[in-house]
C-alpha cells in the first residue's frame, strides 16, 4: 500500500508531511531537559539588583566618579602641596610680598629667583589670594569643609528626622496628630532669618576654647548646624512618617502580627528595613542642598570664620577683584557646581535605582 | 460530627468611622455571627466584596479587638492575654501573596520567623532543619532557601506563606483568599495543597473566598456572608443542591460554570442592584432590598439563622 | 460566511524593557465576523490583553507591533497615523478596562465624560448631546440617568462605573468592543449583571465582541468562538464546545482538569505542574512544554505549527502529529 494513501485517511497528513518526523522526535522528554526549558532568573538580591540597576545610569556612574576623584582630591592634596590654608607665601622665611593676586601656575619674582637659584617651589595651581596665600589649598580647604557640613547637617537631620518621624508614624493617632502639628508649625518659620537672629545670639552666648575645630568654624556655623537641627529635620520627618504610614498597611506587617511577634520586632524586621531605601536616597539629596545652603550663607558673609575658607566665602572675597582676577570666582564656583550636581544626580540614580515604587 | 475545634459565638466587629467633625458613627463589618469548625474540618465562608468575610478572619485571630463576642479555641476563652500563646494554635494565609511577604527577606527568615519568635528552635541547626522540612511539605525547592520573596511567582510566593502558616504546627489556619490571585493553572496546585496538608496534618480551615466552586470543593460546610450576617450554613453538596436563602440561590445561579452547554442551559437569577453600604444597613433583613420575596415582615424584624433539618440553618422569612 | 471584519494576520508586540525585549506575542491571527462574541483565554502573561491593545494601538510607551498586520474591513491599521487611529478608536472599535475604579477620570462628573466622548466622534452639540447621553445611560440600565450624570465616579459601585464603562464605549455605536477582563473586579451578581448586559447589547447592536479574560466560566457562558493563548502564541482555536469537550492542545486539557467544575466536585483537581512562564525566558520549543506532561523530544526544540482539526476547530500541538504519525505507521 502506498503510504501517502494512508496519510491521506487522517485529515492532519493533507496539511504536513508526516513522512519527515521519525519515531524519535515523539520520545516522551525528560523532566531534566523539561526543566531545561524554564529556568529561574539569576538570583538577585535586592541591593544587588539595585546596584546593577545604579551602574547601567551613565549619568550616575560619571557622578560617583567625579565625587570620587573630587574626594581623593581633597583628603591627598594638602599632604603634597607644601602650603597652607592659612599660610601667607614666603621664600626662605621672608614674606613674600610680590606673591600677591598671581594667575595660576605662575611664580611671584621672588620665587622665581628662588628656582633659578637652583631651588624648587610647588606650582601655584589656581594661583595666590590677595593676602599672598596659595588658593589651590584654600579651595581644597573650603571643599573639605562644604563636604564637612553637607555631610554633617544631613545625619543630624536624618537622626531627628527618622526618630520623630518613626515615632509619629508608628503610633499614629492623637500622638501623629499632635507630633505633626508641631512639625506644621516649625514649617512654617523662615529658616533664613532664623539662622542670621541665631548667629548674632550665639556670637554672644558661645565662647569655644580658641584652637577646637567649633571654634575654626565660627558661630556663625555652629548657629547653622543647630538651625539644621531645629528646623530642617521636618522634611525627613515627614517623609518618613508616610513611609511607615503606608509600610504599615501592608500585609506582611499584620502577618507578622498574625504570627504573634511584638511591635518592637516589627518595627525592627519589617518597618524599618522597607523604608530604608528612601531615607539612603533623601539622605543622598539633603547633602547638596546643606552644602548651598553654607556656600549661600558663606557668600552672604555668614558663614564660615576667617582664615577658614569655604567655597562660599572663596567667591565672596573674589568679587572685589572679579574683573582682574575672574579665575578667583570661576574656581570655587565651578567646584560648588560639580559637587552639587553630581551629588544631586547621584541621589537621583540611587532613587531609580532603589525606589520600589519606580519598579516596573 | 467531628469534635468542636473552634467555636465563634456572636463575633461583632464594628469599625469607628467619622462622620462631621466629632460625630462618629459605627460600620458593622461583622455583624453577630456564631459558627463551629470541627477538628481537621473545613468550613468555606463565602460572599462578595464588603461583606465582612475577611474581617471575621482576621476577628477570630484577634488581629482586631473585635466589638462583641467570644471565640473558645478547644473550649479555651481566646483572650487578649493569651493571644501570642494561641497564635502558635491559630494561623492566617493572607490573600495577596506579593504583600504579604516582607520584600527584604529571604525565604528562610520569612519561614524562620514564627520559629524565632516563639522561640521554637534551641540553636541555628535545628532551625535550619526545621525551615527545609517546611519547604519541602510545601513543595518548595531546598536551594530556593536564601532567595527573595519577590524572586517567586505567585504559586510559590503563596507556597511561601502557607510554610510560614504551617511553622508553629497550628490545628487551625484561617485561609484569606488564598487562591484568587493566582493563575488559573495555579489555583489546583494550592487548592491540592491545602487538601493534601489537611489529610497529613488534620489542620482545620476557615476558607474564605468569593469563588463558590472552588469552596465547594474545598469545603465540608459552607456559610454564606451577606452584609455582616450569616445567611445560610449547610453541608456543601447540601447547600449545592438545595439551596435556601434567596441570596444563595441567585449567587449560585450567577456563577459561572466552565461547561458551555450546562452554563448556557440553566437558569440565572440576576439580582438588581448592589450591595448596599454597610453604613446605610437597610432595617430588618440586609437581604430585603434586592430580594425578590421581600415581604413587610423582613423589613420589620432581623432573622436568625434557624435549622431546617440536617445541620442545614437559614435565616430567612420567606423561605 | 460574512465578511471578515477584522483580521489579525501573524501579529508581534514586543516590549523594550530595561532587562531586554519581551516578546508579548508572537504571531497570533484570528479573524473577528461582525456580530460574533469572541473569547480570548490565557493566564497572566500570555499575551492576552497585549493582542487586543495592540489592535488599538493603546501599548505602553515602550510596546511597539513589531511584525504583522491587522486588517479592518481590509485596511491595515498598521500602517496608519496617530490621527486616523484616534478616529478608529472609539467610532469603529471601543476597549472596556478590568478596573472601572481607575478608568473614570475622578475630578469630572459623569455626564461631563461621558458628553465629552459623545462630542469628540458625533456632530451631536449642547443639548442633543446631553440626550444621546442620557438615552446611553438607559442603554446600560442606568436608574434616574439625569441624576447619575450629575455625579462623580466615587459616588458610583464598581458595576455602576463598568456600566458607565460600557455606555461610554457605545457612544458611537462601534462595529467592535473589546472588553478586557470586563467583570474580573467585581463580585458574582455584579458580574451577571454584567454579562447578561453584554450580550443583550450585543444581540440589539448587532456589534462584535472580543472577550479578553482568564476566566472559563465567563468563556463558556458568553463565547461562540474561543481562542487559547499561551506565551504569547495561540494554542488552539475553536468553537466554545469544541474546546470544553474536545481539546486538543495539552494546555487546554491541563486547564479544563484543574478548574474545580461540576463534575469533578469529589475528585481530586489535577493541576497542571511548574510555574507560569517567564516572559523574559521563553523556551526554544513549545512555550508549554516545560509544564507539559507529555512533552516529547519535538516539543522542546521546535515550535508547533497549528493544524486543522477539523472545520471549527485548530490546534498547535506535537501530541496531535504524533497521533496522526502513529496511525499512520500502524496503517503500514
Amino acid at each position: 500500500m502506498n503510504a501517502n494513501e494512508t496519510f491521506k485517511k487522517n485529515p492532519l497528513s493533507l496539511q504536513l508531511d508526516l513522512s519527515k518526523f521519525s519515531q524519535e522526535s515523539f520520545i516522551p522528554a525528560t523532566d531534566e531537559e523539561k526543566r531545561q526549558q524554564g529556568v529561574m532568573g539569576e538570583s538577585t538580591t535586592f541591593f544587588k539588583d539595585g546596584m546593577r540597576k545604579l551602574f547601567k545610569n551613565p549619568l550616575a556612574v560619571m557622578s560617583i566618579i567625579l565625587i570620587g576623584l573630587i574626594l581623593l582630591v581633597v583628603i591627598f592634596a594638602p599632604m603634597i602641596v607644601p602650603y597652607k590654608y592659612e599660610e601667607i607665601l614666603s621664600v626662605n622665611g621672608v614674606r613674600d610680598k610680590g606673591a600677591k593676586n598671581l594667575a595660576p601656575f605662575t611664580y611671584s619674582e621672588k620665587e622665581q629667583e628662588f628656582i633659578n637659584n637652583g631651588g624648587s617651589r610647588f606650582p601655584h595651581i589656581f594661583g595666590t589670594d590677595e593676602q599672598c596665600r596659595d588658593y589651590f589649598i584654600r579651595v581644597v580647604y573650603g571643599t573639605r569643609i562644604s563636604f564637612f557640613i553637607g555631610l554633617f547637617a544631613s545625619i543630624i537631620v536624618l537622626i531627628i528626622g527618622m526618630l520623630y518621624g518613626s515615632i509619629s508614624g508608628y503610633l499614629g493617632g492623637k500622638v501623629d496628630l499632635v507630633m505633626m502639628r508641631i512639625v506644621d508649625i516649625i514649617y512654617s518659620l523662615p529658616d533664613m532669618l532664623m539662622i542670621i537672629l541665631l548667629s548674632v545670639v550665639l556670637n554672644e552666648v558661645l565662647k569655644f576654647s580658641s584652637g577646637s575645630l567649633l571654634a575654626k568654624l565660627g558661630t556663625n556655623m555652629v548657629s547653622l548646624f543647630i538651625v539644621f537641627g531645629l528646623l530642617y529635620w521636618v522634611g525627613m520627618a515627614r517623609l518618613i512618617r508616610g513611609q511607615i504610614l503606608s509600610i504599615k498597611e501592608n500585609e506582611y506587617v499584620l502577618a507578622a502580627k498574625s504570627i504573634g511577634a511584638r511591635p518592637g520586632r516589627i518595627i525592627k524586621k519589617h518597618i524599618l528595613p522597607n523604608c530604608l531605601s528612601v531615607i539612603i536616597i533623601s539622605t543622598a539629596l539633603q547633602i547638596p542642598s546643606a552644602i548651598f545652603t553654607e556656600s549661600f550663607l558663606s557668600f552672604v558673609g555668614i558663614g564660615v570664620k576667617a582664615p577658614m575658607p569655604s567655597l562660599g566665602s572663596l567667591a565672596n572675597a573674589a568679587r572685589e577683584g572679579l574683573q582682574s582676577y575672574p579665575y578667583k570666582l570661576i574656581f570655587p564656583a565651578i567646584v560648588i557646581c560639580l559637587i552639587v550636581l553630581s551629588l544631586n544626580l547621584l541621589g537621583d540614580g540611587l532613587r531609580d535605582a532603589f525606589d520600589p515604587k519606580l519598579k516596573r | 460530627m467531628s469534635e468542636t475545634l473552634v467555636e465563634v459565638r456572636n463575633l461583632k466587629q464594628y469599625f469607628p468611622v467619622k462622620v462631621g467633625i466629632a460625630k462618629t458613627i459605627p460600620l458593622k463589618a461583622v455583624d453577630d455571627i456564631s459558627f463551629t469548625i470541627g477538628k481537621g474540618e473545613t468550613l468555606g465562608l463565602v460572599g462578595e466584596s464588603g461583606c465582612g468575610k475577611t474581617t471575621a478572619g482576621r476577628s477570630i485571630l484577634r488581629l482586631y479587638k473585635p466589638t462583641g463576642g467570644e471565640v473558645l479555641f478547644n473550649g479555651e476563652l481566646v483572650t487578649e492575654k493569651n493571644i501570642t500563646h494561641m497564635r502558635k494554635k491559630m494561623q492566617m494565609v493572607f490573600q495577596d501573596p506579593y504583600s504579604s511577604l516582607d520584600p527584604r527577606m529571604t525565604v528562610e527568615d520569612i519561614i524562620g520567623e514564627p520559629l524565632d519568635v516563639h522561640k521554637l528552635c534551641a540553636n541555628r541547626k535545628e532551625r535550619r532543619e526545621r525551615i527545609l522540612e517546611l519547604m519541602e511539605i510545601v513543595g518548595l525547592n531546598a536551594e530556593h532557601a536564601t532567595r527573595y520573596a519577590h524572586e517567586f511567582s505567585g504559586g510559590q510566593r503563596q507556597r511561601i506563606g502557607i510554610a510560614r502558616a504551617l511553622a508553629v504546627n497550628p490545628e487551625f489556619i484561617v485561609c484569606d483568599e488564598p487562591v484568587s490571585a493566582l493563575d488559573v493553572s495555579i489555583q489546583a496546585q494550592v487548592i491540592n495543597m491545602f487538601e493534601e496538608l489537611q489529610q497529613k496534618l488534620g489542620v482545620a480551615y476557615l476558607f474564605i473566598a468569593h469563588d463558590l466552586l472552588v469552596v465547594h470543593h474545598i469545603s465540608k460546610r459552607i456559610a454564606v456572608m451577606y452584609l455582616g450576617k450569616i445567611v445560610e450554613i449547610a453541608d456543601a453538596d447540601e447547600l449545592n443542591d438545595y439551596p435556601i436563602h434567596p441570596y444563595t440561590e441567585s449567587l449560585l445561579s450567577a456563577v459561572p460554570i466552565p461547561d458551555p452547554d450546562v452554563t448556557r442551559a440553566r437558569h440565572r437569577i440576576i439580582l438588581e442592584g448592589d450591595v448596599p453600604s454597610p453604613l446605610k444597613r437597610p432595617s430588618g433583613c440586609p437581604f430585603r432590598t434586592r430580594c425578590r420575596y421581600a415581604t413587610e415582615q423582613c423589613a420589620e424584624e432581623c432573622p436568625t439563622l434557624s435549622d431546617r433539618g440536617g445541620d442545614h440553618l437559614v435565616a430567612c422569612w420567606v423561605k | 460566511m460574512s465578511e471578515t471584519l477584522l483580521g489579525v494576520q501573524n501579529l508581534h508586540t514586543s516590549f523594550f524593557t530595561d532587562n531586554g525585549e519581551v516578546q508579548a506575542v508572537n504571531g497570533v491571527s484570528f479573524d473577528l465576523n461582525p456580530g460574533e462574541i469572541l473569547g480570548i483565554v490565557g493566564e497572566s502573561g500570555s499575551g492576552k490583553s497585549v493582542t487586543a491593545y495592540s489592535i488599538m494601538q493603546i501599548l505602553a510607551d515602550t510596546g511597539r507591533i513589531t511584525e504583522g498586520k491587522v486588517l479592518f474591513k481590509g485596511e491595515d491599521l498598521t500602517k496608519w497615523n496617530d490621527k486616523q487611529m484616534q478616529g478608529f478608536r472609539g467610532k469603529n472599535c471601543s476597549i472596556i478596562f478590568q478596573d472601572p475604579m481607575t478608568s473614570l477620570n475622578p475630578v469630572f462628573t459623569i455626564g461631563n465624560q461621558m458628553r465629552e466622548a459623545v462630542i469628540l466622534h458625533t456632530d451631536r452639540r449642547g443639548a442633543d448631546a446631553d440626550a444621546r447621553v442620557k438615552e446611553l445611560l438607559e442603554l446600560v440600565g442606568i436608574n434616574e440617568p439625569e441624576k447619575r450624570m450629575k455625579q462623580y465616579p466615587f459616588e458610583h459601585s464598581g458595576g455602576m462605573r463598568q456600566r458607565v464603562m460600557i455606555a461610554m464605549a457605545l457612544a458611537c455605536e462601534p462595529d467592535i468592543l473589546i472588553a478586557d477582563e470586563p467583570t474580573t473586579a467585581l463580585d458574582v451578581t455584579i458580574q451577571a449583571q454584567i454579562l447578561e448586559l453584554i450580550q443583550s447589547l450585543q444581540r440589539k447592536m448587532g456589534m462584535a465582541v472580543i472577550l479578553v479574560t482568564h476566566d472559563l466560566g465567563v468563556i463558556a457562558d458568553m463565547c461562540d468562538n474561543i481562542i487559547v493563548m499561551y506565551g504569547g502564541r495561540v494554542c488552539e482555536r475553536g468553537t466554545a464546545r469544541e474546546i470544553f469537550y474536545n481539546p486538543k492542545h495539552e494546555y487546554t486539557k491541563g486547564l479544563l482538569r484543574s478548574i474545580p467544575n461540576v463534575n469533578n466536585m469529589k475528585k481530586k483537581l489535577i493541576p497542571i505542574a511548574g510555574t507560569p512562564i517567564n516572559m523574559l525566558n521563553l523556551p526554544k520549543g513549545c512555550a508549554f512544554c516545560p509544564r507539559c506532561d507529555s512533552a516529547m523530544k519535538i516539543c522542546l526544540s521546535e515550535i508547533p505549527q497549528e493544524l486543522t482539526i477539523n472545520e471549527n476547530h485548530k490546534a498547535a500541538c506535537w501530541m496531535n502529529v504524533k497521533a496522526a504519525y502513529e496511525e499512520a505507521s500502524r496503517n503500514e
